[in-house]
């Protein structure tokens, strides 16, 4: 792995360009396949299914991605939210009144705004008949607001839906102890003097001990970034892989901000502050500087440190998704179709993190396609243990016989294919907004470096994980 | 049809017998750290069969793997294979330092060896054993080399002092790890070294703790105390199976700390917190120091009625090491160790441990199906119990009742069983819910055609369980076993009605469920043996120490309670104070003395079980008069769950009084006490030989297959003094013909009841016969 890894550093400057070589595609597949050799075959010319509507992805943006407690800090989500959603409208000019349905993923929720995804679009002028819903499905929420989204198109219930998602972890709801809360609901209760004082003389001085929302799983009480910890262990993944990876994350995540490829990013005026235009979190540093940190969860000898961990995110991303005939019909030139999707889960406490590995092969099958009929892999880096745990996963044929069911491995996504505009790792993670911003950079990234199909994969809490196909519109 | 909640039977009794009791020593019996092997000297000296080492760049990692066993033990070979690396260890420029690890992934080192103590003939014997392994430690802790032992599984006794002797310390945070000095409950003390070492490690008052209890400890605990210097985290699935890499990871994290240490970036010392530092300042003071020794010392003899020598004999040596400096530590720990080995009670209780071993397998071997689906008829005390243990052992269960309140009630009870656990910190919350439903509560048959058993466990009255038999047999399939959880109801009866008698069998529990380690298996003549086997691995697979008995009145336990029940009502006749006959009882090693027991098993059930029993087998069963009980029930003297008995309980109130109002009834049925077997000594050797002399007849007769059974049975269901090891070991330590004597002597004063048996006889005539050869 690391040899891969530095490899793929050296040749950092040179990997687009590498890249494309190989991947200068068929992009309007049907004349240039007959052409093309057959290793460039593609196992599958479409996706397209008989009978089932085709859904395509007229475009997507999202806020820049900040780290939290800075521009975005006293914003509340639903603000966030608005953003993106009047960034899309901005950037689709689509008629408010033809919007049939909105969804918005979110994980850790504004007490006042639970159904965000309704507050948002009021504010953000569409129409008050189209209904909105909130999902959450913690870092693959905005993915579950998309395939919800998919599903009322497919099923014939709408034609055009907007979905997204949202993050604000600068604000996030710290409570009163249980023990607080059912002194004051009772409070609210007593009726006479005398039951006032009853219910206040039960009052304790540790009531007032607060409770904070924790990054835990609930289950095993275990936070992510231990878990993630472990499971690089189990999979032998070295700290130096990790800081590596995550170096690469940042590097390609600067490199496509300075030549202009993020192009969902919209930018937002953030009251009384200025404008932000660009994510904050990309900061590739060194090696050394990174081998200084000392580890954050498992201490003093665990290998996952800040560097190599996705950090914590404020941000909002939203898409606009049609039947394609309805898209046509409208005058768009939709980016993609979302095709195939999966969700899996399994043992939380051991493989919180490694849905990829398991959604990615069935997502595959499913659409009937190999891993080299995949031109742009976009999976979300919670970690760089993570990933490079799942990578190690996905080329172990012990690891498939022995927990997947499968006969052979997966097999290694080519480097030179994944992430290549940078990952949550360097973007930011808002953990419901993530999603979108995974489609958006498959799509964007297809058309861009002429490609057919993208993976995108994601793992979750809950031990959870997701994976779809998109597919590019033929230009 | 109603399931009424069973009273409290013989059994229950017992259970709380065993609960009082079980905090002194049982409980972790089973989970001693001391394993027996027989050690042959097959193998070649020239290769090492239980150590070997390894260079990792400047560290050496030594692995223990003792071959054909799966856990590592402490005995000669490996102990001189030890010294042997270390010496290589040692004289090795390239190595700076080492890692010490077993390549068992549950088992560090589980204790000495414990045949190689039972081989020595001498206290002597004993003592140098102990020095050897002394030195080989003492050598270890001052290497200049650092030793970091990586802990993953049980970590006991000897394990335990070889990796205090180590510079660093790393355990496995998992449920396998425990780190524990159990030699007390063997009727020893830790011998290499411990005595000395934890003391300065944890602190005296928690290091007597450890070492008085015998008490397992988890790493996460270990390391709050101490104990562990690092935890590692057991990993899940990756390239390798989980446990096989976490053992890696261990090495691989343990290495790590070894070069930090040799190259000095580590240091060993810890950081104490404020508590520890206080309590190490307020040892520091003579005065302090001889008010621990005192308390600990006192409450030590309470506990133990100066029943078990070996808890006073570790306090006074760790008091020597203290107060006169480690070689004279040293020295009475090895020198007291030698005695302790030597004494009765240590021969008891590592007899205990061996019969507790045997009662732990399955000697009808694997069921042609495992049990997967089990049901449960009645949720009571009894039915809710055996749901608890089966839950939480991933057994899909359904519990019936008739009623919905009978239910609740039941299911509650599993619920608290659970929850009271993650008070503990034993089980997570979640745990919890996902080990509770495993339980189906229901009122109707519905289900039980895919149960593999069903547990009865309704009221004891033969025409019930037969209605109760036929009405299951209709809806269960073929294969599906019928257990009758009964303290007394011959199984044979309760199968008369039975369309297939092979697959009935007897499985009486004993209450609280969860808490006694007993299981009493009980087959009749028809029981198949594939039901046998299925019986005792769903008895195994519920934590249980199982003993199999053949049916007949009372089978085994019941039927050795039941004479010393009387003879406790004709004792009382005889004019005995009730407090006076508990503390006989108490002093005597029995948890809980013999007027009390009466009370918590409830009255009316002792009345109930005597009658019985009286018409099976007639005057042999008399004695006191039962009488006593009956106008006992007649006044709602109940016991305990009334409220009143012998004593008067109330809720809250720790001292219990007598009941006054139980004057006019003793008086009522006053017998002249006989003077010449009356001592406080007569009055408990009655008591003892008569449960004795029936324990014996229940082997000559065949109810008993082995006398390991009958002991484990009476230590671990009635709650027979564990420092006299049963009652066979009892007959065998104490000397058949004394016995016999003392049972003549009563026969001549009371008769039949104590007409010693045949095989007692027999014993006594040939002194070279013993129950244990």
């Amino acid at each position: 792995m690391t040899a891969i890894l530095t490899y793929a550093f050296k040749n950092l400057p040179t990997t687009s360009k590498w890249a494309l070589k190989f991947s200068i595609r068929p992009l309007s597949c049907s004349s240039q396949l007959r052409a093309a050799p057959a290793v460039q075959t593609k196992t599958k010319k479409t996706l397209a299914k008989p009978n089932i509507r085709n859904i395509v992805v007229v475009d997507g943006v999202r806020t820049p991605f900040l780290l939290s407690g800075t521009s975005y800090k006293d914003l509340m989500p639903h603000d966030v939210a608005r953003a993106a959603l009047t960034g899309l409208l901005h950037r689709t000019s689509v008629p408010k009144e033809v919007v049939d349905y909105i969804i918005f993923g979110t994980v850790i929720q504004e007490v006042k705004t639970s159904n965000v995804a309704r507050e948002a679009a009021l504010g953000a002028g569409f129409s008050d008949k189209t209904p909105a819903h909130t999902v959450t499905m913690a870092c693959i929420s905005a993915n579950q607001a998309m395939t919800t989204g998919v599903g009322l198109i497919a099923s014939g219930q709408c034609d055009v839906v907007v979905a997204g998602g949202v993050e604000l972890m600068s604000d996030i709801p710290i409570r009163h102890s249980r023990k607080m809360r059912k002194l004051m609901l009772d409070l609210n209760k007593a009726k006479s003097v005398g039951q006032r004082l009853s219910v206040i003389s039960k009052f304790r001085l540790n009531f007032l001990a607060p409770e904070l929302p924790a990054v835990a799983e609930f289950s095993t009480s275990e936070t992510m970034g231990h878990s993630a910890d472990r499971l690089a262990a189990a999979f032998a993944v070295s700290r130096l892989e990790q800081d590596e990876y995550a170096l690469r994350s940042h590097s390609l995540a600067k490199k496509a901000q300075d030549e202009g490829l993020l192009s969902d990013v919209v930018p937002f005026k953030v009251p009384g502050k200025d404008t932000v235009t660009k994510d904050n979190g990309i900061r590739p540093s060194s090696l050394e500087q990174m081998a200084k940190l000392k580890p954050a969860f498992i201490r003093p000898y665990g290998t996952v440190t800040a560097a190599n961990s996705s950090f914590l995110t404020d941000g909002a991303s939203a898409m606009l998704i049609m039947a394609e005939e309805k898209a046509l019909a409208m005058g768009y030139k939709p980016k993609a179709y979302l095709r195939d999707f999966m969700y899996v889960s399994q043992d939380p406490k051991d493989q919180l993190l490694l849905g990829p590995t398991y959604a990615t092969p069935k997502v595959l099958e499913k659409a009937g396609l190999t891993m080299n009929d995949i031109d742009a892999f976009e999976f979300h880096e919670a970690f760089s243990g993570q990933i490079l745990a799942n990578f190690k996963a996905m080329d172990s044929d012990w690891f498939a016989q022995n927990y997947m069911g499968r006969k052979t491995k997966i097999g290694l996504p080519p480097l030179e294919k994944f992430n290549n505009w940078g990952g949550s790792l360097s973007l930011g993670h808002p953990f419901g907004a993530t999603g979108c911003r995974l489609v958006m950079a498959a799509a964007n990234r297809l058309r861009k470096e002429g490609g057919q199909y993208g993976l995108v994969a994601a793992c979750a809490a809950g031990g959870q994980g997701h994976a779809m196909i998109v597919e590019a519109y033929p230009k | 049809m109603e399931f009424h909640d069973p009273p409290i039977s013989a059994s229950q009794s017992a259970g709380i017998i065993g609960k009082l009791f079980c905090k002194f020593i049982l409980k972790y019996l089973f989970l001693i750290g001391y394993i027996c092997r027989n050690f042959t000297e097959s193998s070649a000296l020239l290769t090492r069969t239980h150590i070997n080492y390894g260079v990792k760049g400047d560290v050496a990692v030594i692995r223990i793997n003792s071959p054909n066993s799966k856990v590592n033990t402490l005995n000669k070979e490996l102990h001189s294979e030890f010294i042997e690396v270390m010496n290589e260890i040692w004289a090795s420029d390239q190595i700076r330092s080492a890692v010490l690890i077993s390549s068992k992934p549950g088992c560090f080192i589980a204790g000495a060896d414990i045949n190689m103590l039972a081989a020595c003939k001498t206290p002597q014997e004993v003592t140098q054993i102990s020095q050897e392994a002394q030195r080989t430690f003492e050598k270890l802790e001052k290497s200049t080399k650092p030793v970091v032992a990586a802990i993953s599984g049980s970590c006991l006794g000897g394990g335990l002092e070889l990796a205090v002797s180590c510079q660093y310390r790393i355990a496995t945070k998992d449920r396998k790890t425990v780190l524990g000095t159990p030699e007390v409950l063997l009727g020893i003390l830790p011998g290499a070294g411990g005595t000395q070492r934890l003391p300065k490690m944890v602190g005296v008052p928690a290091a007597f703790d450890m070492m008085l209890t015998g008490r397992n400890i988890r790493a996460d605990r270990a390391k709050k105390m101490g104990l562990v210097d690092q935890l590692v985290e057991p990993l899940g699935p990756g390239l390798k199976p989980p446990e096989e890499r976490t053992i890696e990871y261990l090495e691989e994290v343990a290495i790590t700390f070894a070069k930090g240490l040799a190259d000095k970036k580590i240091s060993p010392k810890r950081d104490k917190g404020l508590v520890e530092k206080l309590t190490a300042y307020a040892m520091t003071i003579p005065f302090v120091r001889q008010q621990v020794y005192k308390k600990v010392e006192e409450k030590v003899r309470k506990q133990t009625k100066g029943l078990y020598p070996a808890p006073l004999k570790i306090i006074d040596v760790v008091k020597t090491g203290i107060e006169q400096g480690s070689d004279a530590g040293y020295l009475s720990e090895s020198q007291k160790f030698g005695e302790l080995a030597m004494t009765k009670e240590s021969k008891a209780l590592m007899g205990l441990y061996h019969g507790q071993v045997l009662c732990k397998k399955n000697k009808f071997g694997a069921p042609q199906k495992d049990v997967k689906h089990l049901a449960i008829l009645g949720a009571g005390l009894m039915g809710a119990g055996i749901a608890q243990v089966s839950v939480d052992k991933g057994l899909k269960t359904l519990l019936k009742d008739a009623t919905l309140t009978g239910l609740g009630r039941g299911q509650q009870q599993v619920f608290k069983g659970l929850n009271d656990k993650v008070k503990k910190k034993a089980l997570t919350s979640f745990e919890r819910d996902s080990i509770f439903s495993n339980l189906t509560g229901q009122l109707d048959y519905q289900g039980f055609e895919k149960a593999d058993m069903v547990i009865e466990a309704v009221f004891e009255d033969l025409s019930l369980k037969h209605r109760v038999l036929k009405e299951v047999e209709a809806v269960i399939p073929d294969h599906c076993v019928f257990a009758s959880n009964t303290s007394a109801l011959p199984i044979s009866e309760i199968a008369a009605v039975s369309k297939r008698p092979e697959k009935v069998i007897g499985m009486h529990y004993f209450s609280p469920v969860d808490k006694m380690q007993l299981l009493e298996i009980i087959t009749t003549e028809k029981t198949s043996k594939d039901t046998s086997a299925s019986a005792v691995a769903v008895g195994l697979k519920q934590g249980k120490v199982i003993i199999v008995v053949k049916d007949g009145p009372g089978f085994y336990t019941t039927r050795c309670l039941a004479p010393m029940m009387s003879e406790v009502i004709r004792i009382l006749q005889e004019g005995v104070d009730p407090k006076k006959l508990d503390s006989l009882t108490t002093s005597f090693g029995f948890p809980v003395g013999a007027a009390t027991l009466v009370d918590e098993v409830g009255v009316d059930v002792a009345k109930h079980v005597a009658e019985d029993l009286g018409k099976a087998f007639g005057e042999r069963f008399g004695g006191g008069n039962p009488e006593l009980l009956t106008q006992m029930v007649s006044k709602g003297f109940l016991g305990r769950k009334s409220g009143k008995g012998f004593y008067i309980y109330q809720e809250g109130v720790k001292n219990k009084n007598l009941n006054s109002d139980m004057d006019s009834i003793l008086a009522s049925l006053k017998i002249p006490p006989k003077s010449e077997v009356s001592s406080d000594e007569d009055i408990q050797f009655r008591l003892v030989t008569s449960f004795v002399n029936e324990a014996v007849m229940c082997l000559q007769e065949g109810i008993l297959a082995t006398p390991a059974e009958g002991d484990i049975g009476a230590v671990f269901g009635l709650g027979f003094p564990p420092c006299l090891g049963g009652p066979f070991c009892f007959v065998d330590l104490y000397g058949a013909q004394k016995l016999v004597d003392r049972l003549k002597k009563y026969e001549a004063a009371y008769g039949k009841q104590f007409t010693p048996c045949q095989l007692l006889a027999d014993h006594a005539n040939s002194p070279n016969k013993k129950f244990y050869q």
